[in-house]
């Protein structure tokens, strides 16, 4: 119709596209409609599909590192604002190089399929888990409290030392990784460098110390003491105790009474 | 290197302006974020330009400044168009509905956020040159205790902390107080509690406040902490109507509770700084 006589309108017969299709008939989670069928649909599809590999890491299906930091800016754009807690952990598999030269780079490429798919199923669906590159991955947990933090990392590392990887018909092996962490610091803008850099920081700590092993920085911020806190939250226990519990010192409120008869 | 560098120990605040300048500045701050800053900041600008004083209004906020919003003005010209050498100083400052003067650092500031030590350097210098021009200006700080916050603070002789009853607002605002206190040997900090559900509410929470800080913080200091309850402001479903239509109380809904509170602060305000400043 208009179409046809549109000197604006592109014909995909004058587009270059052999690159991207080839780039998108490699990748057997993309499935291109024909062209034939509608050209905006084809064109629409070869585009989603382009985006979509841009974000993701090919061997694992993660995102990627510059994705991946994308969202970190974005988390700490959030931060700066609302004081959430959020973690980042940086994931290192341990002695990874002797896998590939033990059992060869297939059996590495497998690993690092294997440990991504563990890495995912043991994370929130809200959280992002990414290789970054090599047999570096790591994972960014928003609204994620102190004492949470340290319990989904040793989780994450448990369940990948209890993985089977089996890399070929006979062998099936067992790999370690090791974890650093650190919160982005609350109400602050901080930045993409020195956020990682704090996490890689404990990275490099918890490979000193071993490998197989956790650290997470302790959590900054001004210290209120749980007796400050009870003190402060000493007059809404005799109100409502819904909202005294908010806080999660419930075990102050013994503390409050009395520091409050001491005090006045 | 850390987000938030801590000053070396025993530092006192360096007096960052000239004494005659930093007597007419007031930072408005707060712990956590959300609690009202901007809305306090604009309202109670409006207010003293009521008494018929200049006020400026610094959104002193790098990162989103919702002033603008709050305002309904959307500047084209920030600060960081003047540290960048694009502006004039002049082009960067608009006139608010209410008869105050708004300047906004932009969000491109935000690449400041630790701030360089020219940076400091232009910031002072502009506020040199600025404060003359006024008779009180309010910087509507960010929330938390960033590098940036506490250096807007640095400039100013006068600390206003907005908070509300709730608890977490209630421990940031505790946080800040003792941050302010040790870090910057303030003597005194003015409160203001927003979003209370009665009148009166406020006094008990500042005499809270005050009262965890003798026990834990001024017990064996040399400068004990004073917090100076400057009023309450209470929850007021006119506040929202009036951001939802851009406006000041003033403009919305003059004679609704929140705008006679505030009314009565900037009389509070200003009996502290004019009358005690000159
Ligand atoms: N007294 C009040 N009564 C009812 N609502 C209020 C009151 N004060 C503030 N609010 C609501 O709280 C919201 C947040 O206020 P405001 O933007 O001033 O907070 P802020 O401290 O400047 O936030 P930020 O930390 O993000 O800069 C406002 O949009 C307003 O709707
Ligand atoms: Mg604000």
């Amino acid at each position: 119709m208009a179409s046809a006589t549109d000197p604006s309108a592109i014909r995909l017969s004058d587009l270059r596209l052999d690159d991207a299709r080839a780039l998108l008939e490699h990748d057997p989670s993309c499935e291109l409609p024909k062209p034939e069928a509608s050209p905006t649909v084809y064109l629409q599809s070869v585009l989603d599909g382009l985006c979509e590999l841009s974000l993701r890491d090919p061997l694992t299906g993660l995102s990627n590192r510059r994705h991946f930091q994308h969202l970190l800016n974005m988390e700490i754009e959030s931060v700066a604002r609302s004081g959430e807690s959020v973690l980042l952990l940086i994931i290192d598999i341990d002695h990874f190089k002797k896998v590939n030269d033990t059992y060869g780079h297939h059996a590495g490429d497998l690993v690092l399929q294997a440990v991504s798919k563990c890495l995912e199923s043991c994370v929130r669906p809200m959280d992002t888990v990414s290789r970054f590159g090599g047999e570096e991955f790591a994972a960014i947990l928003p609204n994620c409290p102190a004492t949470f933090g340290a319990v989904v990392a040793e989780r994450i590392r448990e369940a990948v030392s209890e993985l089977g990887i089996t890399v070929s018909p006979s062998e099936t092996i067992h790999v370690t990784i090791s974890i650093g962490g650190a919160y982005a610091p609350e109400w602050v803008r901080s930045t993409i460098e020195l956020w990682t850099e704090r996490a890689d920081e404990q990275l490099y700590r918890a490979k000193s110390a071993g490998r197989n092993r956790v650290f997470i920085e302790e959590q900054r911020g001004v210290a209120v003491s749980a007796d400050e806190k009870g003190m402060l939250f000493g007059h809404l226990l005799f109100g409502d105790p819904a909202s005294a519990g908010v806080d999660g010192d419930a075990p102050g409120s013994a503390v409050a009474d009395s520091e409050m008869n001491r005090a006045n | 290197m850390s987000e938030v560098s801590n000053p070396p120990q025993g530092a006192t605040a360096e007096p960052v302006l000239a004494l005659k300048s930093r007597s007419k500045v007031i930072a408005v701050t707060s712990g956590k974020g959300g609690v009202g800053k901007t809305f306090v900041s604009a309202n109670l600008a409006s207010a003293l330009a009521k008494r018929g004083l200049r006020v400026l209004v610094l959104g002193a906020d790098l990162g989103l400044a919702n002033l603008d919003v709050v305002l309904n003005l959307y500047p084209k010209i920030t600060l960081h168009d003047v540290f960048t050498g694009k502006s004039k100083l002049e082009d960067a400052i608009y006139k608010a509905p209410g008869g105050f003067s708004v300047l906004l650092a932009g969000s491109g500031m935000v690449e400041y956020s630790r701030l360089a030590p020219e940076v400091r350097d232009d910031f002072l210098r502009i506020m040199e040159s600025l404060v003359p021009n006024y008779d009180i200006v309010l910087l509507d700080t960010g929330a938390g205790i960033s590098d940036v916050v506490l250096f807007a603070v640095s400039m100013a002789s006068e600390v206003l902390l907005v908070a509300t009853p709730e608890p977490t607002a209630l421990t940031d605002a505790y946080a800040t107080i003792k941050v302010l206190g040790a870090q910057q040997k303030r003597q005194s900090i003015r409160v203001v509690i927003n979003q209370v559900a009665r009148t009166g509410d406020g006094t008990g929470i500042t005499t809270q406040l005050q009262q965890v800080l003798d026990r834990f913080v001024n017990k064996d200091s040399e400068h004990p902490l004073k917090l100076l309850h400057m009023g309450d402001i209470p929850a007021d479903t006119a506040v929202r109507q009036a951001i939802m239509k851009r406006q000041l109380l003033a403009q919305a809904d003059p004679g609704c509770p929140a705008a006679l509170a505030i009314t009565q602060l900037a009389t509070k305000v200003e009996s502290a700084v004019i009358k005690h400043g000159a």
